[in-house]
């Protein structure tokens, strides 16, 4: 097949807005005039609230309302654990005690400080390990009482939310047919998304009961069923306004300052009121990137396959359960990473601690675990004296094997790992050895990784696509997917210009999302933005071209099936001469005596995934999500032995991506990722104090890459198509990051000649390590 | 709570604001001028992304007061049109969701302006002041690299 507009760099459908400084995000919003709701924060990670005395607070000129968290209802996405406001007691530092809501920043921040709040201190629970031990201080005490979906296991009396097992094939066999066995623990604590755009939300209610809220989300229709369900509101009558997002990465897919916006707004009798995250908020109070306590165990044979695998992931949940329940779920369900194991055995414990609870990062818990299994990787490859890379070939993953949850895999629904592998070997030029002397101080030296990934999304989650015409024939594209950076608006309409084969600048894509307007996309999440609103896209478009054909047939005399649609016309197949344009029909046709027939043509498709099931309580048997993207990844660092300081040299990612929708915005989704990645395992982390309270919440103390800090950068891909997904393409936002951690630690613990087990990889931690201070 | 009436030249137009003394530059062209091409990431000068130009120069708008800005000239992004900049910008993605991209690109042209024979350790010297979480930097890099070249007059 030829294609005309897919695979090219077209480019991005909002660009002239972006470097205009026209586009425009949530907080850019003006309305005639909008309250200010500041937020009171918890200054300790868990206490008990004693009182608040707002009394001199309520003194402040241009304070409206003060708002405190009695009598509101329990919220979470999976289970009912978090008042949105906190009451009794605090259960992490930065959590939302009070609201003020003021005419104006600077008085509500004026305002807010006047609050006086004592607070009487309690045990801190540090880590998720910590949380599972028998004697931790308990952060729910009334965790058997929660309201929650059916399919979440909490354990009262515990710190244990939710509990996911994996069982498989027969671990005491596959230990009895494993001549060596490795073992490692792995931690790493919580950080941020650090999306440069801070989480933002404005709501009003106006007079006939409307809700409006406008957010920085990549759930708007979430928000609109979470609020309706939580302060039973019709939901009709919720109407949630996303315009661009600048940055998500998993961060804006939780619904949390939309909540906190419309009881600032329901408690000034429905005024507009903004919620703004400042930078310290936004890191603290709202959601973080979870963290991981990890005990792994293999079994292999002599010749590196793989018998037996026994893991245990304590989440690190925080103070409520929200979308860690998920994340525990998408831990487990691929647990052993792109590998053929036959006997398996995971527990996967979704834990609260007294800190920022979690909300979806990037990779979704798969970058996590990818560095728990890949470290323990290199371990079994040390001890049986193989190369890495063979001893992960030997064991990749092929149609015809199971998942952990006891997927059948076949050609479609799996990438080709060992393609992946095998061009990264000349990629990253691994017949040079992982291992470059430069001087007595200085080594270069290669770490590598593999990953894989399904997207473990809602089974019954739906997307929807309308398409409709301008006077001259050009379409307009609405979906319910977010722009959040991807550029997926753009390669949705590369989509319909393809089908329709016309040029793709006559296609306008609508880039705000409504949820009153627009037909919902669950969440712009899991990169499933292209896979499941392009398959309801490509039904829309398969409804206009009905619509046209049956119009023109009925011009033009001729049999539908004599027809064909290009270059925004309808022609007849062997006489392309003869034909009536788009513009001619699209709202009907007009004979010269003024009569008309048909009318307005509107495309409609939709789109909902296919067998997808709850996973059983035992043994974690299900299918959860619809194909598994696999990758293979280098990083090459130059080290110096004598400071333990390093410098990226090279990182490399090879995806199985089906197909390239965009080539430079498909780059730019690997190398982001990468980048984002190398960023986490370098050297982002959020460091607490005995109280559990977070040092580092700037942009100063909390350090994302900077420019000139990067690698270089090398992309390559494999292309084995998804039948099921739009031309075959396979998910590819996240997938640049899973490997990242993983290899670079592969890659400094052989520089150092030691195991490093934590996150981030500081020179720091390095000397740690080596003079056995970890 | 003190006020003062300011003049601002903001993208060669005179304007005419009341401010509080801690008011910020940044908040008082977006809230009062509804200049909103300049974005809040820290309010800490720690990421860049309000960055305008002052006098030619590149400027954190968060860390200047706007009662200091009274007789300078200032340049937001939306005071640029066509500039190569932006060209290069949109022409190498050098961007994804796009919020930091008005400050990478106000600090980009003031570094054309005024070091068009930037080297690689000047163009990072300037450039690690922004953050973008997106991107690779990779893709900036070009874009800015790309600007320089087109501004050179012989090459
Ligand atoms: S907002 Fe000014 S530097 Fe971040
Ligand atoms: S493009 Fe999103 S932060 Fe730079």
């Amino acid at each position: 097949m030829i294609m005309e507009v897919i695979g090219k760099s077209v480019i991005r459908k909002e660009a002239q807005d972006k470097v205009t400084g026209r586009a425009q995000y949530t907080h850019d919003y003006h309305t005639s005039k909008k309250l200010s709701g500041r937020v009171v924060l918890s200054p300790y990670s868990h206490a008990r609230i004693i009182s608040i005395d707002t009394t001199d607070a309520r003194k402040v000129p241009g304070v409206r309302a003060i708002i405190t968290g009695e009598h509101l209802p329990l919220t979470g996405e999976s289970m009912r654990d978090r008042p949105p406001l906190a009451t009794g007691k605090v259960r992490y530092h930065g959590e939302a005690v009070a609201i003020v809501v003021a005419d104006t920043p600077d008085q509500g921040d004026l305002a807010a400080n006047l609050i006086q709040i004592q607070y009487e201190l309690l045990p801190v629970v540090h880590t998720p390990t910590q949380a599972f031990q028998q004697n931790s201080p308990l952060i729910h005490e009334r965790l058997g009482e929660y309201d929650r979906e059916k399919d979440v296991y909490p354990v009262p009396g515990t710190n244990i939310a939710h509990h996911v097992k994996i069982r498989k094939g027969n671990l005491e066999k596959g230990w009895a047919e494993s001549s060596v066995t490795v073992e490692g623990d792995y931690s790493f604590s919580p950080s941020d998304h650090a999306a440069m755009e801070t989480r933002s939300s404005t709501a009003e209610i106006t007079p006939d009961g409307t809700i409006k809220i406008i957010t920085s989300s990549q759930a708007p229709f979430m928000v609109k069923q979470l609020i309706a369900s939580y302060f039973n509101e019709d939901i009709g009558k919720i109407v949630v306004d996303t315009p661009l997002v600048g940055g998500a990465y998993g961060g804006k897919a939780s619904v949390q300052l939309e909540i906190l916006a419309y009881l600032s707004s329901r408690a000034v009798k429905g005024l507009p009121v903004e919620i703004f995250n400042q930078r310290e908020q936004d890191i603290m109070m709202s959601p973080s990137h979870i963290g991981l306590d990890a005990k792994i165990k293999i079994g292999a044979d002599q010749s590196g396959v793989i018998k037996a695998m026994e893991l245990q992931f304590f989440w690190d949940g925080g103070a409520y359960s929200d979308k860690a329940i998920d994340l525990t779920r998408a831990g487990a369900v691929d647990c052993t990473g792109p590998y053929k194991v036959d006997n398996v055995w995971c527990d996967s414990y979704c834990m609260y601690t007294n800190h920022t609870y979690a909300s979806p990062f990037r990779g979704f818990s798969h970058s996590e675990l990818s560095f728990a299994v890949e470290r323990t990787f290199d371990l079994l490859a040390k001890k049986l004296n193989l190369d890495s890379l063979e001893l992960r070939e030997r064991n990749a993953i092929h149609p015809g094997h199971t998942t952990p949850t006891r997927v059948l895999l076949n050609q479609s629904n799996v990438g080709n790992l060992q393609e992946c592998i095998s061009k990264l070997r000349t990629l990253i030029r691994w017949e040079e050895g992982p291992v470059k002397e430069i001087n007595e101080r200085l080594v270069r030296v290669k770490g590598v990784s593999c990953s894989w990934k399904t997207s473990t999304i809602d089974s019954n989650a739906p997307s929807g696509v309308i398409l409709t015409f301008n006077r001259d024939g050009s379409l307009n594209l609405m979906t319910g997917v977010v722009e959040i950076g991807t550029g997926a608006k753009t390669v949705l309409a590369q989509l319909l210009a393809e089908k329709l084969k016309m040029d793709v600048d006559k296609i306008y894509v609508r880039m705000n999302v409504d949820t009153q307007t627009t037909p919902e996309h669950w969440k712009t999440v899991a990169s499933r933005g292209i896979y499941m609103a392009g398959r309801a896209l490509l039904e829309a478009a398969d409804d206009v071209i009905a619509q046209l054909k049956q119009m023109a047939s009925i011009v033009l005399r001729a049999p539908i099936e004599d027809l064909e649609v290009a270059h925004m016309r309808v022609f007849i197949r062997d006489d392309p001469r003869k034909g009536v344009d788009f513009k001619d029909i699209c709202y009907g046709y007009q004979y010269p005596n003024g009569n008309s027939i048909g009318g307005q043509i509107i495309g409609k498709g939709n789109f909902i995934l296919r067998h997808l099931s709850h996973l059983d309580p035992e043994t974690g048997e299900g299918k959860p999500g619809p194909e598994w993207t696999v990758a293979a990844y280098g990083v090459e660092v130059e080290f110096d032995r004598r400071d333990f300081t390093y410098r990226l040299i090279k990182a490399a990612s090879v995806i199985d991506i089906g197909i390239v929708l965009n080539e430079k915005a498909a780059l730019g989704q690997v190398m982001g990722a990468m980048s984002m990645g190398l960023s986490f395992a370098g050297r982002e982390t959020f460091y607490y104090d005995e109280l559990g309270r977070v040092l580092n919440p700037q942009l100063r103390t909390y350090r994302p890459i900077r420019y000139g800090e990067n690698p270089e950068y090398l992309v390559d891909f494999v292309y084995t198509p998804d039948l099921q997904a739009p031309y075959g393409a396979r998910g590819v936002g996240e997938h640049g990051l899973l490997g990242m951690p993983a290899a670079l630690g592969n890659a400094l613990s052989i520089a150092a000649n030691v195991s490093l087990h934590h996150l981030p990889l500081t020179p720091e931690l390095i000397w740690k390590t080596k003079v056995g201070k970890v | 709570m003190k006020l003062h009436t300011i003049h601002l030249n903001v993208n060669d137009e005179e304007q005419k604001v009341t401010v509080r003394s801690g008011d910020t530059l940044l908040y008082t062209i977006r809230e009062q001028l509804g200049l909103t091409g300049a974005k809040p990431g820290c309010l800490n000068g720690d990421c860049g992304a309000c960055t305008i130009q002052v006098d030619g120069w590149p400027m954190k708008s968060c860390l200047m007061m706007a009662v200091e800005a009274e007789g300078k000239q200032i340049t937001t992004i939306e005071g640029l049109n066509n500039t190569p900049i932006q060209e290069a910008f949109v022409h190498h993605f050098a961007f994804q969701c796009g919020y930091c991209t008005p400050g990478f690109i106000m600090n980009g042209h003031s570094l054309i302006q005024k070091k068009p024979d930037a080297d690689d350790s000047t163009i990072k010297e300037w450039l690690e002041s922004n953050i973008c979480r997106c991107t690779s930097y990779i893709e900036i890099e070009k874009a800015i690299k790309f600007a320089l070249g087109k501004n050179k007059p012989s090459s």
